[in-house]
């Protein structure tokens, strides 16, 4: 598989927020990261990408110091990443669990303040994250929502240069989601830099400055969501044909891959035109839908276990 | 674009390591039920059922009488049990990602088992100080004012081997309950340590349960009363359960970290 760097990154690991260089990660004959190579400016907003199972955890475990890489380097802000923990730059908010039930929520605040040598104070950071009225509430009483928060109350303590975020608005209403970006957002324009991985590919799209996307332990994108976009490169026609003959369809001119829905067919291409013109003309093909590839394609076709023709023109 | 000045930041004394996380950790252990009936209440329940007797009372042991002798190994029971618990949480911080999230933090791992062996001592002290204050409160328990401040600090000081085990446990046993499993096998070191009922010297029995782990811990507790001399072997017996659960915290807190 190809690896494309549409970004040339500055690689100089004293202001790079995050550098990894040669980083693999083996747990016994499974190769979880393979000789990764990311180096993320401080102030950057990045979306980390990829299906289950292509290294993110293994590679966001090893920036945050819980595991070692079986070789390479990883740097966060110039230091080891037990150090810049240990100076309070770097926090995480996991989707799941990292909370005691039987403290309450202003206690877990004031136990994670208590740490760090300062923090902003912790009635402040209680009532910015909306969790002011509920100090007194046990954590294992409060809601998946209210647990959320107390999350980013905790890591927002230490006032972190770097943030690496697990599916962040999970669970968020449509208003919640565009507060929280927006709160990161501005938070970036004072050079925190903010690592997030997610599902949601339109969140990422619209608010990350970059999109990281990794396949196999390795970087198959890196880029802007425009310039990954362009990576998948043709449309896609979709047509209603009754007992669609799967292998005819694969032999229209210009098809790169053909996928078969019932009575519905997806033909991708880089010339839609011609390809619609030869449905309509020598198919009984109807209801023809000509769309442009988004994200989600871009994400399917780079991932894809097999390399397919539109990754031809990657390299 | 600005940057975030990273020299001004510094790292935390002591590792983190401060009164705020203990006074918060002893709230939490005082808050678990479970905790405060096996280690506070029930010691003082079984004294009150078992020491009061008046067969008890009116019976020499040594320095004092037999509810003297029954008291402080309700009191020893009690602090290992409290010691235990207190280490075993890290078996259910460890399932909760709590563990996970404090090594997102500054507190070092050698601060986080001293707050783990602190907060294990204290709740052991207050098992001892309980059951003693009920013996003093009763008025039956009857032996020499050093005698009560020597068995006390013996056992208290003692019972940091079950801080260890009480660690090497939860990090061995992935579990929110461990000590629903460890309960019986307290019941059985204690039984085997002679802190339910004397072992008759020299029987089958004494000759296995001498080198159990609550054996020597009991004895040495209890010889300022009972005015026998200290044997070597006692001593022996403590510091090498005490350095066995040690290092067997120590090898799995390794594997813990390598992994999580």
């Amino acid at each position: 598989m190809q690896q494309t760097q549409l970004m040339a990154a500055p690689a100089d690991a004293a202001t790079s927020s995050i550098s990894l260089r040669g980083v693999s990660k083996a747990f016994g004959p499974v190769r979880a990261v393979r000789d990764l190579d990311l180096e993320i400016r401080q102030g950057e907003v990045v979306a980390f990408l990829g299906p289950n199972g292509a290294g993110k955890t293994s590679t966001i475990d090893m920036i945050l110091g819980l595991s070692q890489p079986s070789t390479g380097q990883v740097r966060v802000l110039g230091m080891a990443p037990h150090e810049a923990i240990r100076r309070g730059l770097v926090a995480a908010v996991m989707q799941t669990g990292g909370l005691l039930k039987d403290l309450t929520v202003a206690e877990t605040v004031a136990y994670t303040a208590s740490l760090y040598p300062t923090t902003a104070p912790v009635a402040d950071v209680l009532r910015r994250a909306g969790i002011a009225e509920i100090g007194d509430r046990l954590v294992g009483k409060c809601s998946g929502g209210e647990q959320q928060r107390l999350r980013f109350a905790m890591a927002l303590l230490p006032d972190p240069a770097l943030l690496l975020l697990d599916e962040p608005t999970t669970g968020m209403d449509v208003e919640g989601r565009r507060a929280f970006w927006t709160a990161i957002r501005s938070d970036a324009a004072r050079g925190r830099t903010v690592l997030f991985a997610t599902h949601y590919l339109e969140e990422a799209d619209a608010y990350a400055d970059r999109i990281v996307l990794v396949s196999k332990g390795r970087v198959v994108a890196d880029g802007s969501a425009a310039e990954v976009k362009k990576l998948a490169s043709g449309r896609t026609v979709r047509a209603t044909i009754p007992n669609p003959d799967e292998q005819a369809l694969k032999a229209i001119p210009l098809v790169d891959a053909v996928e078969i829905r019932g009575d519905s067919v997806l033909l991708h291409s880089r010339d839609t035109d011609e390809v619609a013109r030869h449905l309509l003309t020598r198919t009984d093909a109807r209801d023809l839908e000509i769309t442009s590839r988004g994200l989600e394609d871009a994400f399917l076709a780079l991932t894809r276990d097999e390399p397919v023709a539109t990754t031809g023109a990657l390299a | 674009m600005s940057t975030i000045d990273l020299s001004a930041r510094r790292t935390p004394p002591l590792g983190g390591f401060n009164a705020t996380i203990l006074g918060l950790e002893l709230r939490r252990m005082l808050r678990n039920r479970r905790t405060v009936i096996f280690t506070l209440i029930m010691p003082v329940a079984l004294f009150l059922i078992i020491g009061l007797n008046s067969k008890y009372v009116h019976e020499s042991a040594g320095r004092g009488n037999v509810s003297a002798y029954v008291m402080i190994s309700l009191a020893v029971y009690g602090a290992v049990l409290a010691t235990t618990s207190g280490g075993a949480m890290v078996s259910l911080e460890r399932a909760l990602g709590w563990s996970r999230q404090l090594r997102l933090t500054p507190l070092s791992s050698t601060a986080y088992i001293a707050l783990r062996m602190a907060v294990a001592l204290a709740l052991g002290l207050a098992s001892i100080l309980v059951v003693y204050a009920v013996g003093i409160a009763t008025g039956k328990a009857s032996m020499p004012l050093w005698v009560w401040i020597t068995t006390a600090a013996i056992g208290w000081v003692g019972s940091l081997v079950f801080a260890a085990f009480g660690l090497f446990m939860g990090y061995l046993l992935p579990s929110e309950n461990v000590m629903q499993i460890l309960g019986p096998v307290m019941a059985g070191l204690a039984a085997l340590g002679g802190l339910w009922f004397p072992l008759q010297d020299g029987s089958t029995i004494q000759q296995v349960a001498q080198f159990t782990p609550m054996y020597g811990l009991a004895e040495l507790a209890r010889v300022p009363l009972t005015g026998g001399t200290v044997e070597i072997g006692w001593v022996v017996n403590i510091l090498a359960w005490l350095v066995i659960f040690a290092v067997g915290a120590a090898w799995r807190f390794r594997k813990d970290t390598a992994r999580v």
